[in-house]
């Protein structure tokens, strides 16, 4: 397989096969945690699920003053990363064509080297993540295989379209190649591990919020 | 009763494991910030008492039972099972390093109500036979004598006689139609007797009925506590059984911070139905007493004070305003800590802690929390609304040499007490 046959597997059946393991897997994922169920809850309600839900959704964006100064670096550069991911992934022009291509319709998009320069304090910003993640008592302890798999699969993508931007080390052809294959590993793994919290978290901040609503608890 | 074994065990995690826990292991991204959010850590700080790891076991069982990838690793030998040892180890995360105060639950930013895994956990951990054993001690006293500490009605009656020679008051018990029951802890009968005076002037001068039951007086729940539904189920349908025999309109929680949780939130789902009466801690009674002009009070306390939350009535209840209100009427000089109301940091003993004699050290240890919030302040007066906080905070202050008086704050109210003229008083 010469360099042109490659990018053409990876942009095509590879592509369709990851994006399918990708949505079948979302699907399945979803399925095992909401089929579960719940109880019925008989106590009388102080107040409502449905707002109580919807208010820790947008609520835990934030944090009190002593949280934030206890956990600055894990809240300032997740953000950072965060919405660094966010610009990258989604703002890119060449990345709305591919939505566009896939999902029938685009939005604007923000300049390349605008994107390149979020791209490149994304990667900063994840490098430093996994240095505290090393050093962190707790968070080394906590951490197992699936957290550094989550992080390698996230980093590379963002590693190979700078490269293949930059013309750096391979062929630039050859390198967007390895970058859309780096993608399709994410995308195949995602469902799967930790990265799996882009959905679940609003499910799981509206739980608990559901759960503090009906109690009453304002936080 | 059937043998405690791990299978027992792990079917007891299966059956605990719902949608809203599947969601919250799945969102977990190992951040720490729950060990920051958790005073058995910060006050201890070894990685293994990060709330989200007093889990991890429960954890597996859901992801080697309850996932495609989980069910797959299993078969290829990739995943390890859980093992009696662990449970045995975990013993020590589950019960003794956690009050089930919440705080974790507030602070997760992904949204995991750790607390109410742990809560579910210790289901688990009861029937693989690893709950500590002043927990069973407190449950086997309670489901036999109907008390945790192994008060007897006759102890209440002795309380009560001397209430009523002391004070002119009359406690009623057992009075059909009553407005309210109350409901008492062990620890008010045994330790602060006073409380039951102050409830009993309050009400009488509002003109309520109210009510004791010698049926059931006790409405700490050990069952909530040690992690047994069916324990739970039993103490909670006594209190249900006596109020509903006595057709009162309202059940009233002690000044107690579990006790609430018990009654309020789990008791409707232990019995399979909603109550035909409700359930509310005193608090909520003084405040709506309050509110309705039946509770007037007249000077002021001198002392600068502050208020302790109880873990379970603020994260767990949403009763925060009330203390406030309450203690604005007889305090001009309430201050707060810096952490207060749904961010409090627990006492250290709720959640079984007090009553599991493995957990002597830790809960020490754990009130160094505390200590640093009032060293910041500077307070004459601590007052709280939950006998079990109240003791923590007595033995904790005694201990590190802290001169700060404990109130409960019925007790401070009733002191303030106005008489009325349309009241029985």
């Amino acid at each position: 397989m010469n360099e042109v046959d490659f990018l053409l597997w990876v942009k095509g059946s590879a592509f369709n096969i990851a994006l399918f393991i990708f949505m079948a897997g979302l699907v399945l994922r979803l399925f095992e945690i909401l089929s579960l169920g719940r109880k019925v809850n008989y106590a009388v309600p102080k107040g409502d699920p449905m707002q109580g839900g919807l208010r820790e959704i947008f609520r835990r964006f934030g944090t009190d003053k002593a949280t934030f100064q206890r956990s600055m670096i894990t809240i300032v550069v997740g953000y950072v990363f965060h919405i660094g991911l966010f610009v990258v992934i989604f703002l890119l022009a060449a990345h709305v064509e591919v939505f566009k291509s896939v999902m029938g319709f685009g939005w604007p998009n923000l300049s390349t080297p605008v994107v390149d320069a979020f791209a490149v304090v994304t990667m900063i910003a994840l490098v430093v993540v996994l240095i505290h993640r090393l050093q962190h008592p707790v968070k080394r302890f906590l951490s197992s295989p699936g957290d550094y798999v989550a992080w390698a699969v996230t980093f590379v993508p963002l590693l190979t379209g700078y490269m293949a931007y930059h013309h750096l080390l391979l062929s630039p052809q050859m390198m967007l190649g390895l970058h859309i294959l780096s993608v399709e590993v994410l995308l195949i793994v995602f469902p799967f591990t930790k990265l799996m919290h882009t959905f679940t978290v609003f499910l799981s901040r509206w739980y608990n919020g559901a759960s503090m609503g009906l109690r009453g608890v304002k936080s | 009763m059937s043998t405690l074994t791990l299978e027992r065990g792990i079917n007891a995690f299966k059956a605990q494991i719902d949608a809203p826990m599947a969601s919250f292991f799945s969102s977990c991204v190992s951040c720490g910030m729950c060990a920051d959010a958790c005073l058995f850590y910060t006050e201890n700080p070894e990685p293994r008492f990060t709330p989200i790891y007093k889990l991890e076991p429960l954890r597996r069982v859901w992801e080697q039972e309850y996932t495609l990838i989980g069910k797959l690793k299993a078969k290829l030998g990739l995943s390890k099972p859980v093992t009696d040892a662990e449970l045995a180890e975990w013993q020590e995360l589950v019960y003794n390093n956690c009050s089930l105060c919440g705080r974790c639950t507030l602070i997760c930013p992904v949204g995991n109500d750790i607390t109410y895994m742990i809560r579910r956990m210790r289901e688990g951990m009861v029937a693989s036979g690893h709950a500590p054993g002043g927990l069973i001690g407190a449950s086997t006293r309670a489901v036999q004598i109907g008390s945790p500490m192994g008060v007897k009605l006759p102890a209440l009656q002795a309380q009560v006689r001397h209430l009523e020679k002391s004070s002119g008051l009359t406690v009623p018990f057992d009075q059909e139609g009553a407005e309210y029951l109350l409901m008492l802890s062990s620890m008010e009968i045994m330790n602060y007797p006073e409380y039951l005076g102050a409830v009993a002037k309050i009400l009488t001068n509002a003109g309520k009925t109210w009510t004791l039951s010698s049926e059931c007086f006790e409405a700490t729940n050990s069952g909530i506590q040690i992690g047994s539904s069916d324990i739970a189920r039993e103490l909670v349908s006594r209190v249900v059984a006596a109020a509903e025999k006595l057709k009162v309109k309202t059940v009233i929680s002690p000044e107690c911070g579990h006790a609430y949780t018990a009654l309020r939130w789990e008791g409707p789902n232990l019995i399979g139905r909603p109550y035909t009466f409700a359930a509310k801690h005193i608090v909520e009674v003084l405040d709506e007493l309050r509110a309705e002009g039946l509770l007037q009070t007249e000077g002021f306390e001198e002392s600068k004070l502050t208020f302790h939350d109880p873990c379970q009535l603020v994260r767990r209840g949403g009763v925060v305003e009330q203390p406030r209100n309450l203690l604005n009427m007889v305090a001009k000089n309430f201050v707060e800590m810096a952490d207060h109301g749904t961010l409090n940091w627990c006492c250290g003993a709720g959640g079984g802690v007090s009553a599991n004699e493995d957990a002597e050290e830790v809960k020490l240890k754990a009130f160094q929390r505390k200590k640093k919030q009032l060293d910041e302040l500077h307070v004459d007066t601590l007052v709280t609304a939950c006998a079990n906080c109240r003791i923590q905070l007595e033995e904790g202050m005694e201990v590190n040499q802290m001169d700060i008086p404990v109130l409960g704050l019925t007790e401070m109210i009733a002191e303030h007490l106005v008489e009325r003229k349309g009241g029985a008083a």
